[in-house]
């Protein structure tokens, strides 16, 4: 499943990316990488972002990049 | 010897700079305060150095404008200080090791280290010295612990041999560093956590939003007038006997009585009227303009602080996403509102060009800045509806230019992807200091534009170069805006500052033919057709050659466009 499967304050671990090597580097970089639990925290309407936790960050992110973002729910 | 402050954004970089220079700096509680570099410098024991302050980055592979910056200024570095965010040392440790692998000396400053010990957060400072082979300092910036160790322990900076990692392998080193040398104590999450959690969610979040920007705006209002009505009023009350005794002794009608003292009214001076550099030339920028400059930095500073700002572009994502930005675009406009010039600069922020050609252009066209609205209110104030019919028109005009441009501009439109930081309580001291900051910013850019505005429409006038330029522009001023001919000088002051324009309104040879809803449209093509000098100097310095002048083209059509269909509205054919 995917990170935008992931209903508010379900948590997931994150096992794999779709998408390209600058776009899995921009979230490395951020902290969002394989292995690490995730917990929604909110989701704006209307294909808005998505607001999740990864260890002490609390980090925004766009529909479309969390789509990208798989995710086995815990 | 050269010395570089470099690290994540957000996690105090500023503030260790403030404390190792002495010299004040802007610093806020979100990412991206910092897209310039700063330069101070300090003393280590007998030697002076150089200290240049960078604009947070998390890879030494750049995703932004801003990011490109810190890469290529590391190159240049004799010893490099890596301040690291204690609360989040996994990820702040890849940049380490990033900057390990380059041949400049390193030190390790573990900032914030009280708020992560506050989150049950342990970590093992000598272990990960050891690991890492140089020297790792706690520090606590805002209150300056740790920062006399790190100053003397900067010559200990050491480049030790280390491989050369791929990037998996360099998280998978982290993984084990963070492993042996931190230890975390689980807790549940607080009520402090969950009210904030309920600022970002859309349900409660959005209705938050409109309060605080309501609040915001009103305090700035309330506050301005406030001061305007206690304080600067009065003491330029005292000051009138005094030129009312200059204005004797030049004798009224001379060169220098005009340029200085200006016209009587009813053979006194009015302060908005006169148009003299030591009557209007002082009254308006500090009477008028400077008390909601204070007001609206202090609100300002109170949102960016607090950490507001990051949660209202999360909110605000949607909108702004369908205008060709994201939601850190709400940033540069909250900038803008008081001064477009730091407002450009901090499109820097958006990751494309296309982002920032929509950004920079919108905020010319559709966000005035303080000055400029402060003189509105000057105006208007007591016809709120007109006040209104302004700003809403503006706020329309920034959607729908948006929404155009998103479909016609090139170039691509990444999504958010923003870290937003914990709410932390701004501090009164800080929240003054910058105030204090960013005024003087303001009365240093102002009061040269503003003297060497009014001297410059004095003395053109005076020549008769404005009734030329004004015959000459006239007719379209007149048929196509439905606006006096008067207004053509009007207009040619915005070039230079578009408070000095609104101000010149009231000179009673303009004001006494305006009706309220020409002032209306006035007001709103002054702020669109374009930028005032200071703002289209920083616009060609970020857009290039190119885009400034297709921005302008679209700034100049826009005014035309927008001030016949508010004509159409208000003025009828």
């Amino acid at each position: 499943m995917r990170l935008t499967d992931l209903r508010r304050k379900e948590r997931g671990r994150i096992i794999g990316f779709e998408g390209g090597h600058g776009f899995q580097r921009n979230l490395e970089t951020m902290g969002v990488r394989k292995g690490k639990v995730v917990e929604t925290l909110a989701i704006q309407p209307l294909g808005g972002p998505i607001v999740i936790k990864v260890d002490n960050m609390t980090i925004t992110i766009g529909r479309g990049m969390a789509m990208k973002v798989l995710v086995e729910r815990l | 010897m050269k010395i570089l402050l470099v690290g994540n954004p957000n996690v105090g970089k500023s503030v260790v700079f403030s404390r190792l220079t002495g010299v004040d700096v802007v610093v806020s509680n979100y990412p991206g305060t910092t897209v310039e570099y700063t330069n101070g410098s300090m003393r280590i024991g007998e030697e002076t150095s150089e200290l240049i302050d960078t604009p947070g980055t998390y890879s030494l592979e750049p995703r932004s404008k801003v990011e490109e910056v810190t890469a290529q200024m590391i190159k240049e570095a004799d010893v490099v200080i890596n301040v690291v965010d204690s609360t989040n040392l996994e990820r702040n440790l890849y940049l380490t090791l990033e900057l390990l692998e380059l041949d400049i000396p390193l030190i390790v400053a573990l900032n914030m280290w009280d708020e992560a010990k506050h989150l049950g957060i342990e970590i093992d400072r000598e272990k990960l010295e050891e690991i890492l082979r140089i020297p790792v300092i706690p520090t606590v910036a805002v209150t300056g612990e740790g920062i006399k160790e790190l100053v003397s322990r900067i010559s200990e900076a050491k480049s030790p041999d280390v491989k050369k990692h791929t990037r998996d392998d360099r998280w998978v080193d982290i993984g084990k560093i963070v492993k042996e040398v931190q230890v975390v104590r689980h807790r549940h999450h607080t009520i402090g956590e969950r009210i904030a959690d309920a600022t970002i969610r859309p349900l409660t979040g959005v209705p938050f939003a409109l309060a605080v920007l309501a609040v915001t705006f009103m305090m700035v209002a309330l506050v301005g007038e406030g001061l305007k009505s206690i304080l600067f009023d009065p003491i330029f009350e005292l000051y009138k006997p005094l030129v009312m005794q200059l204005s004797l002794l030049l004798g009224y009608g001379t060169p220098l009585h005009y340029i200085l003292v200006g016209e009587l009214s009813g053979g006194g001076i009015d302060f908005m009227e006169s148009l003299g550099l030591l009557t209007t030339g002082l009254y308006v920028p500090f009477a008028v303009i400077l008390p909601y400059i204070v007001a609206f930095y202090f609100m300002l500073s109170v949102l960016e602080d607090s950490g507001y700002l990051p949660r209202l572009a999360t909110l605000m994502d949607n909108i702004f996403h369908r205008l060709g930005m994201h939601g850190h675009g709400i940033v540069p406009v909250f900038l803008g509102l008081g001064c477009n010039v730091p407002g450009i600069i901090a499109t820097r922020t958006l990751e494309t060009r296309k982002q920032r050609f929509i950004a920079a252009t919108l905020m010319a066209i559709a966000v005035p800045c303080m000055g400029q609205t402060a003189m509105i209110f000057a105006i208007l104030g007591d016809r709120v509806e007109y006040l209104y019919l302004i700003f809403i028109t503006l706020i329309l005009v920034y959607v729908i230019g948006g929404l155009i441009m998103n479909r016609f501009v090139q170039g691509e439109c990444p999504e958010i992807f923003l870290e937003v930081p914990p709410y932390r309580r701004p501090s009164l001291k800080t929240l003054l200091k910058k105030t204090l900051l960013r005024v003087k910013w303001f009365l240093a850019d102002a009061i040269p534009w503003l003297f060497f505005g009014i001297f410059l429409v004095n003395m053109l006038y005076t020549l008769g170069f404005l009734d030329l330029i004004g015959g000459i522009f006239a007719p379209l001023v007149e048929s196509w805006f439905g606006l006096p001919r008067e207004v053509v000088v009007v207009l040619l002051a915005g070039f230079l500052r578009k408070d000095l324009a609104v101000g010149m309104l009231l000179s009673p040879r303009i004001s006494g033919m305006m009706t309220p809803e020409q002032f209306v449209v006035t007001a709103v093509v002054l702020t669109m057709y374009f930028p005032c000098a200071a703002s289209f100097a920083t616009l060609f310095k970020e857009l290039g050659l190119r885009d400034t002048i297709e921005s302008a083209l679209i700034m100049v059509s826009t005014a035309f466009l927008v001030g016949g269909i508010l004509r159409i509205i208000l003025l009828g054919f």
